[in-house]
């Protein structure tokens, strides 16, 4: 028991998991069916690629408002130069790169200028959203059709275990492996717990943070392709509003939003918490738009449940 | 006015001189009508998110806050049409001091982290809206014309709408609370630092708590402006999205997101900014579709220059960087 301890956050995820999926399958025998379960988790494929990045970038101390925007301005960007005449496949094998270099300009201003990264991301996610909007205007562009529905793919043929799903958890366990095994993610810890002390420890702050949030870009940039072959068009509302998703999904999974405390595995955790409980009320026939109030009934029970049992660490 | 808003204000002088001389049209009553429009909504809930920034604090419902009291307001005067509009009003701002105070309790005494507790109850809000109205629109044929009133009349003959003075009232009030009373200075103090402030005898808890609640109060007084404004309350259109062009105009205002920084008077010239960067783009005949990125510059354009700002005054002070 002690040796769990510190685990409580992710306990509670899990624990709360459990009795979702024990109440929807006693409730509504259809929710065991597995082909449809896993069917459903496509839909969240791009929220669990960014909750995945932003786990790291929360254990650091700080926020990423803008994934969702750098997601929808690289697949703006994508299907532009399509449209200007270069292949399809290109365009896509430069996403993670644009990704990437959106993610450094928050970096750089977040990273060497130390500007606050709430205010900063809040500032790219309307500018980067913005740049989208620019290029699309408001109809939503085609992609070809050779690119679209890379989730009926099946990695082992005859199973349901679809691209989708696979690729995320290649994502989880590289995450994990970077967080939890590498000096890198050691240093993700020491950044989130205390950034002053890591910089006297000799930890390269800035070069941290600007590294962090080049991955939550790259992943973005990815978590944009794989959006475009899903829904099979460029829009440049694309995933707006999800990166507050992606932020419920990792607070839920008990990393502490002031950082320096979470893991992948409770990010997952939380993940598959909110699919289920999703999926439980939309075979019980509750409307999305009142689904909203129950996940974040959820989001204060975790929180409250893990400040319960944890409070003797104080 | 201190140097911290002098910066905003300049801009703001600047931005109208040259948009004016591009296209003297900025000038004319129907834009000024536009602009004067387009501040009250944002005003009235940025006096609020400032008040709980300045705590260290964020209220990233107040979009939800905002649909859940305006619509409740709207029903209620639609199932109630010869309700008198001021207790309406009154019930309104009431709803949304609730729920403001249900952030409260979280993050004062049941220790939330102030972006977690918030963002639960922007789903949670959001979703009662829907559920609690059944999803169904209130239109504006059922919105009394009294309440219409408050946007289409006004002083100068209907040419200063009395949205426009509530809101100029609220920032007033707000103003006179934070400089002039002991619980005003008492939010500085706490953001300044919460553990000098808990030793110098500041009731943290209880201060906190309200900056939460006028923070709702705020919102659900901007809910009650939106049925007057826009007549249609449509429980899966209003006030999405609406928390991030409040924070904006805060931050735009000079608001420390540190805590402890902060003034009605920046506030409210934020949100005279991006009203004036809104029509401008109308009149400039730039495309919408720019809008959000002009946004997203200025706000960024804001911290930076802040931040030049904060600098140049810490090494006045101090002789340190």
């Amino acid at each position: 028991m002690k040796r769990l301890r510190p685990f409580i956050p992710e306990l509670v995820a899990v624990g709360l998991l459990v009795l979702a999926f024990v109440i929807s399958a006693v409730r509504e025998p259809k929710f065991l069916d597995i082909a449809y379960l896993f069917d459903r988790s496509t839909l969240y494929t791009e929220t669990a690629l960014l909750a995945i990045a932003l786990t790291l970038v929360i254990v650091a101390g700080h926020i990423d408002l803008s994934c969702t925007s750098i997601l929808a301005l690289v697949g703006a960007v994508v299907i532009t130069l399509h449209h200007k005449g270069l292949p399809f496949g290109l365009c896509a094998a430069l996403a993670p790169v644009l990704g990437g270099l959106l993610g450094a300009f928050n970096g750089y201003l977040i990273g060497k200028r130390k500007l606050p990264s709430l205010v900063v991301t809040l500032a790219t996610m309307a500018l980067f959203r913005g740049g989208a909007q620019i290029l699309l205007g408001d109809h939503g562009e085609k992609v070809p059709e050779s690119f679209q529905h890379f989730e009926k793919l099946t990695v082992i043929p005859k199973t349901y275990f679809q691209a989708p799903l696979a690729l995320t958890l290649v994502f989880a366990v590289a995450a994990g492996l970077l967080l939890h095994k590498t000096v890198f993610g050691r240093q993700v810890y020491a950044v989130g717990t205390n950034a002053e002390a890591a910089r006297y420890s000799g930890v390269p702050v800035p070069s941290v943070l600007m590294r962090l949030f080049m991955l939550s870009g790259v992943v973005a940039g990815i978590a944009s392709l794989t959006l475009l072959s899903r829904l099979g068009v460029a829009r440049f509302d694309h995933a707006r509003g999800q990166e507050l998703d992606a932020i419920t999904a990792v607070v839920l999974g008990g990393t502490s939003i002031f950082g320096g405390r979470g893991t992948v595995i409770g990010s997952l955790a939380a993940l598959l918490l909110i699919g289920v409980v999703q999926t439980g009320m939309g075979v019980a026939g509750i409307k999305v738009e009142s689904q909203v109030t129950v996940i974040g009934i959820l989001l204060l029970v975790a929180v409250l449940l893990a400040n319960l049992t944890s409070r003797r660490r104080r | 006015m201190k140097q911290r808003e002098l910066p905003i204000a300049l801009a703001l002088v600047a931005l109208v001189v040259l948009v004016s001389v591009i296209q003297p049209r900025f000038l004319s009553e129907s834009s000024i009508q536009s602009v004067l429009l387009w501040i009250p909504l944002i005003a009235v809930c940025a006096m609020g998110q400032m008040q709980v920034i300045l705590t260290r604090g964020i209220d990233v419902s107040v979009g939800s806050t905002l649909a859940l009291a305006g619509m409740l307001t709207a029903m209620l005067l639609r199932d109630h049409p010869t309700l008198n509009v001021f207790l309406a009003a009154g019930i309104g701002t009431g709803i949304g001091a609730v729920l403001g105070a249900v952030n409260g309790g979280l993050i004062a005494y049941a220790r939330v982290p102030a972006i977690v507790a918030t963002l639960a109850t922007l789903g949670i809000y959001r979703g009662l809206t829907f559920t609690l109205s059944g999803g169904r629109q209130v239109n504006d044929y059922e919105i009394p014309k009294e309440l219409a009133n408050w946007t289409n009349t006004g002083l100068f003959n209907n040419r200063l709408p009395w949205v426009v003075l509530v809101a100029v009232v609220v920032a007033l009030a707000t103003h006179q609370f934070l400089t002039r009373t002991r619980v005003g200075r008492n939010l500085f103090a706490i953001g300044g630092n919460p553990d000098a402030a808990a030793l110098r005898g500041v009731p943290v808890r209880p201060v906190t708590f309200l900056a939460y609640v006028l923070c709702g109060a705020g919102a659900g007084l901007a809910g009650v402006l939106y049925a007057s404004r826009f007549g249609n309350v449509n429980p899966a259109s209003i006030g999405v999205g609406f928390e991030l062009l409040v924070i904006a105009a805060a931050v735009i205002g000079g608001t420390s997101i540190f805590g402890g920084v902060g003034s009605a008077t920046g506030a409210f010239l934020g949100c005279v900014l991006l009203g004036v960067i809104n029509v401008a783009l109308a009149v400039l005949q730039i495309a919408d579709t720019w809008q959000t990125a002009v946004y997203g510059l200025v706000i960024l354009a804001a911290v930076l220059l802040d931040d030049t700002t904060a600098r140049r005054l810490r090494l006045a002070a101090t002789g340190e960087e």
